[in-house]
Formats: C-alpha cells, structure tokens, sequence
C-alpha cells in the first residue's frame, strides 16, 4: 500500500449529517458567546466614563471616554475649582480631561512597573520551568533511572494539594532567605510549582517521539546534547509550546501568593489591580482598563504559539 | 571496511540477561544475519555493536580496535532502523546530508556525496521532496542513503524491512543484497525473518534467548542444524521431531526406533541411553507402503508445485512436502520413508544435535 492509500483510509470515518452539524455548531457560538461576552463588557467598560460604567439598566451604547486609562496610568490629586483656575492652561489632552473631574496629576500611577513586573515573573518562571521540565522529561523518557515511577509520583505530588496550602511555611521560609518581595523569589516559587506539570506534560510528548531518531542522530556523530537540541526539541515544539502556555496561565494569574508574598518592589498585576478600586472611589473603567492591558500578553502568546499547537508531532516520518 | 569481533559479550538489564557471554567474528565484507526470535537479543547485540548500549561484560574490536566504550559517532558505523527514523522536518537531500552535515563537511562536497549516492539508489528525482511523502520502499532507500553516504565502516540494520508490505520487501531484499555486492561493505542484519536471513546472508547467526545456537551459512543452518531450536526455526514448515528412547554407539549407521531400526548417518560420539528425537526435514519424507513409520493423513496444504501433508503417527503430527502432483486422501492410511542420508539427531535434554557424519563440525556460538 501506498503512503496515499493509507492516508485516506485514515480519513475514512463517518461524514455527520447536516443537522448534526447545524447542533455542534450552535454549541460551539453559544460556548463562545459564554465566554467571550465577558471579556468584551471588560473592554467596553474600560472605555466609559464612571458615571456609564455602573448606570442601570446597564448601558450598551455609550460616548467612549479614555478617562478610564488616563485613570489607570496616572495618581492624581482632587484640587478646588479655584485653584485649578489659577494653573497654566493645561498642556496634554489628559491633563485637560483631569481637570474637568477638579483634579490634577501628580505623577504616574505604579500599573507600568507592575506590569513589567509580570512579565519578567511570568516569562522567566515559564522559561524555566519548561526549559528544567524538558531536561527532567528527556531523562525520565530515555534513561533508565533507578526509582524513576517513584520520582515521577513524587513530582506529580507536589501538585495533589493547592500550592496555597504551604502558603505559610513558604512566606516564612522566604522571610528567612529574604526572598519575600524580590521577583527571583516570585520566579523560584511559580518555577517549583509549574515545573512539575511540565515534567509530565513533556514526558508524555517525548516519549511519543521514536528514540530511533535520536539514536540516528548519535550514530551519525552528533552528541547527546547536540541530538537533544537538534534532533527531539524541533519535534517536541508541540509540546513545548502548549507546555509554556499552561506555565504562563498559571504563573501570569497566581493571585494568593503574589498577595501575600509581594507589597511593593516585585508586586505583580493580579494584587495590584484590586489596589485601583481604593484609589479614589470605585473607578470600575480603570480596572477594566487593567484587566484588559493584563489579558493582552497572555492572547498574542496563545495566538503566536497556536500554529505550534496544530502542527502534528511526527506526522509521515515513521510509518505506523 | 572491517571487521568486526565479539568476545564473551554480555549485557544485562537488573534481573534480565539480554545477551549471553557470545563470541564471533564479523568477516570484512561479509554480508552477516543475526537472526532469533524477538526477545533473543539479536538487537541488545547490534545496538551494543553501534554504541547505543553498553556491555555488561565482553569485548568490541573493530578492525582488532576495542571500541567498546566509545561513543557511537566515533565507531565509524552505520545505523539503518526499523522504523527508517527519517527526520521529519528535513527533506530527502537533507537526511541523507545530515552524516556529513554532523562532521561539519562543506556544503559542496555534501551536496556532491547526496548526489552520488541518491544516484546509486536511484532516488535523485526525490532529492527535495518531503519524507512524508514517501512511499515505504523510498523511505528505506533514504534510510539506507543516510547509512550510505558517510561511507562507513560497517552497516547496522536492525529489521530494515520489518515495516515493509510483503512484495516490497521481496524486491528490496534483492536491491539489499545487490547493494551489498556493489559496495562491499561489512553487513550485520537483524531479522526475526528466516527468509530475508536465508536468501541474503553470507553468514546466519541464530539466536535464541541470548545466546548464539549456530553460526553458519545458509545451508549450513538449513542442512546441518547445531539444535533443536535452529531445526525448529529454520525452516517452513519446520523439522519434524520423533521422539524415542536410545543409546547410540559412534560407528553405527542406524539407530533402534521404538520397535524398527532406522537407517541414519555414521553416528560420531557414544550415548548411554536418553531420550532423544529423530529430526527429519518435510522434504526428506517419501510415502511407501514399506515405510518403518505409519500413521493417518490428517490434512493437506496445497502450495503450487508442493503440498504439504500432515500425518498423525503414534509419534507425533509430522508434516511432509510431496509434489502437488501426488495424490492424497484425508484419512488414509499411509507408511512413511525417510531420505536417511539427511537425517539428524538430537539430545532432548540439551538440545544438541548428536555429531554424525553430515552434522560435524559445525559452530556453535
């Protein structure tokens, strides 16, 4: 048989009937409006004023404002008409829609810093945790390692209760080695609790490529790193990608210890955004706003992987 | 080219002895089977060969070198696999490249040694598609140009045909074979399958739970087997095997069986008496009214210009192969011959073939 005939019989299972297909995908745009709804009244939101953002019925339709960034990125001061009389005409389009609201900037508001602080955190955890779980996998998956199924259960138990649940042994660890609000003591913890996830999820996807490559790979002069990066890593890219994406959730949204471990220097978004609701009034727009630059990276990331995510594995080089 | 010897490898996994204590010698430019069952450790033996295992115990010389511990790229050696491991996010020209690519040669001389070889196999028109894209046959012929092109000093196939449709693996056995005797090379071929071993191998090794039974040529195996096991592997339909009780004398050109004597070749060694079996080929079997062994015929197998007969006799089913032209009825009552010149003898308890005057001198692992 031909690789051709096989692959069309491959194919050959049952074409559904129309209404068959009319019902999945009704469910599929009713599964998307479920969760995509959401996401857009956060958006929109953003853009009201704060007056829009909490009238009844709720508005739909309404004069979009940036007040709600202007709010975000900056910490301002409520001053007296008066007073605001007396200033220089104002020179920047914020400044102008501050001063209507009897306010005046004072400086910019922490969100930039907090937000870099996100993502070197939730980056650097998932580059680490995927770049350890891949060394751990490949080994797990090639060598034999004495005691490996009583590691590997001994790694997957790390995640059998919630991480907060050490929560506290952890905060007081931390205090003791002074990594308590530092970013490399948010990278350690969220590498530890992620690594073993990527362990399991990689071996899975490692183990499904044949070793034969690799061992043609050695046989052909390459070492066992060389066949490791040149060889397995082009073929796991799958895994990899959906790996990292997994890691950067987690790490990316982690809120119970971002909250208690970081106050200031290594605080990331998750706690900082409930601090906007308390800086004058409950100015919802700009915790849309927050929401809204917070699921950004984490969209383009899934978005930028996805093709990674489709393409099979091995697909055509091993005849199975 | 080289060769290559093994002495008293071994290797062992915790409690599991893949290979036991082998010794052999891989002649240059020999064409060599290993072959046995799975689980006989014919492959633990090659991969150990090439440098993806290591030895428990024993020796590795390439060309007198002892290169038991070096790493696989410094063998010098060729890999073909089962599953031709092609890799796929590289096209035809860049596997069969990749050898040289490894060596860091330039990239104008790989481009001429993929040429070369592509040509010898005949898959130049392929050079830029996909491996995926390939048909069984083409991607074995890209496997084997990847082993190729380095030029090395031996080649390792482990069951290189073993994912092939039956026809195309009849027609690469032949391309294999013709390749080998375009190049020379020293060949060791793992194969679980007899005729692949039989039809291409200067020399057999067959092997049964991690130790070599008997080394030899194809008709030495076929003719002359060393064991029970090699007589019962080789061979389709297998030998027969008829049990009965014995001394043997050396001299003796017969033996007492059960209530007859049998005429069978010069016996070489003394025996007090064992059980023992009377090996006798499907082909050595004639029908004759007169024949020492009766029994009833049970079925028959018709396959173009032989048929294989099945006999129930009191010793035993035993399958003969008669022209197609013979008449046969099921049920029948038959006498059965055998050709004594080629029979042979086996000690039940050891396995061994007892030594006569066809079965001397040949090697055991």
């Amino acid at each position: 048989m031909t690789a051709a005939a096989t692959r069309s019989t491959a194919h050959s299972i049952v074409e559904a009937s129309p209404r068959t297909k009319a019902f999945a995908g009704g469910l599929v745009i009713l599964y998307a409006v479920i969760t995509i709804l959401p996401l857009l009244w956060i958006v929109a939101t953003a853009f009201k004023s704060q007056s829009d953002a909490i009238a009844y019925p709720p508005k739909v339709i309404f004069e979009p404002t940036l007040e709600g960034y202007v709010n975000l990125f900056t910490v301002r001061t409520r001053q007296t008409p008066d007073f605001i009389a007396k200033l220089p005409p104002p020179e920047t389009w914020y400044d102008k829609l501050v001063r209507k609201r009897d306010m005046v900037i004072a400086g910019p508001s922490k969100v930039v810093p907090r937000f870099v602080n996100s993502l070197i955190i939730g980056f650097g955890s998932t580059f680490l945790a995927v770049f350890l779980g891949t060394l751990a996998a490949y080994a797990f998956s090639r060598f034999r390692i004495p005691l490996a199924d009583d590691l590997l259960f001994f790694i997957l138990s790390t995640r059998m209760m919630p991480p907060v649940a050490v929560a506290i042994p952890i905060y007081l660890m931390y205090r003791q080695l002074n990594l308590t609000d530092t970013r490399l003591g948010m990278i350690l913890l969220y590498t530890a609790v992620n690594v073993s996830l990527a362990v399991w999820l990689l071996k899975g996807f490692i183990d499904e490529i044949p070793r034969e490559y690799e061992e043609a790979a050695l046989v052909d002069g390459y070492t066992r790193l060389q066949a490791l990066r040149k060889v397995v890593l082009p073929q796991a890219v799958t895994g990899i990608a959906a790996t990292a994406i997994f890691c950067l959730i987690f790490s990316w949204n982690e809120y119970a210890f971002a909250v208690l471990l970081t106050s200031g220097e290594a605080q990331t978004m998750p706690p900082f955004i409930p601090f906007i609701i308390g800086e004058g009034g409950q100015d919802w727009p700009a915790v849309a706003a927050a929401t809204t630059l917070f699921v950004v990276p984490i969209v383009m990331f899934t978005v930028l992987l996805r093709k990674h995510l489709l393409r099979g594995i091995t697909f055509g080089a091993v005849r199975k | 080219m080289a060769q290559i010897r093994i002495e008293n490898l071994r290797k062992s996994f915790d409690q599991f002895t893949a290979v036991e204590g082998s010794t052999f010698t891989i002649d240059d430019g020999t064409f060599f089977a290993m072959l046995g069952p799975s689980g006989c450790g014919k492959t633990t033996t090659l991969r150990m060969i090439a440098g993806l295992e290591l030895p428990t115990e024993g020796k590795i010389l390439l060309d007198g070198e002892d290169v038991t511990f070096h790493r696989a790229a410094a063998r010098d050696i060729a890999f073909v696999f089962q599953l031709f491991a092609l890799y796929p996010h590289m096209n035809v020209g860049e596997n069969i490249g990749f050898p040289l690519k490894c060596q860091g040669m330039a990239r104008r001389e790989i481009r001429e040694r993929v040429q070369e070889t592509a040509r010898m196999l005949r898959i130049e028109h392929l050079l830029s598609s996909k491996t995926s894209k390939l048909s069984g046959g083409d991607r074995q012929r890209v496997a084997l140009g990847r082993a190729m092109v380095r030029r090395p000093k031996a080649f390792l196939m482990d069951e290189p045909l073993g994912a092939l449709d039956a026809e195309f693996r009849h027609l690469m056995c032949g391309e294999l074979r013709d390749l080998h005797d375009r190049i020379k090379a020293t060949t060791v071929y793992v194969t679980h399958d007899q005729l692949e071993a039989m039809s291409m191998a200067d020399q057999i090794a067959v092997m049964n739970k991690g130790r070599v039974e008997q080394i030899g040529t194809p008709q030495e195996v076929y003719d002359r087997p060393a064991s029970m096991f090699v007589a019962d592997f080789i061979g389709s339909p297998p030998m027969n095997f008829l049990r009965f009780e014995g001394g043997l004398r050396s001299g003796d050109r017969a033996v007492s069986f059960h209530d007859t004597r049998l005429a069978v070749p010069e016996i070489r060694e003394d025996r007090a008496s064992a059980p023992l079996a009377l090996g006798v080929r499907p082909e050595h079997i004639r029908f004759a009214d007169a024949g020492a062994v009766r029994g009833e015929v049970f079925g028959a197998e018709y396959l173009g210009t032989t048929q294989i007969v099945t006999v129930d006799t009191a010793y035993g089913r035993v399958a003969a192969r008669l022209p197609s032209s013979a008449s046969v009825r099921i049920g029948e009552t038959i006498g059965l011959e055998f050709n004594a010149e080629r029979l042979a003898l086996f000690d039940i308890g050891s396995g061994r073939a007892i030594r006569t005057e066809s079965v001397e001198g040949v090697r055991h692992g």
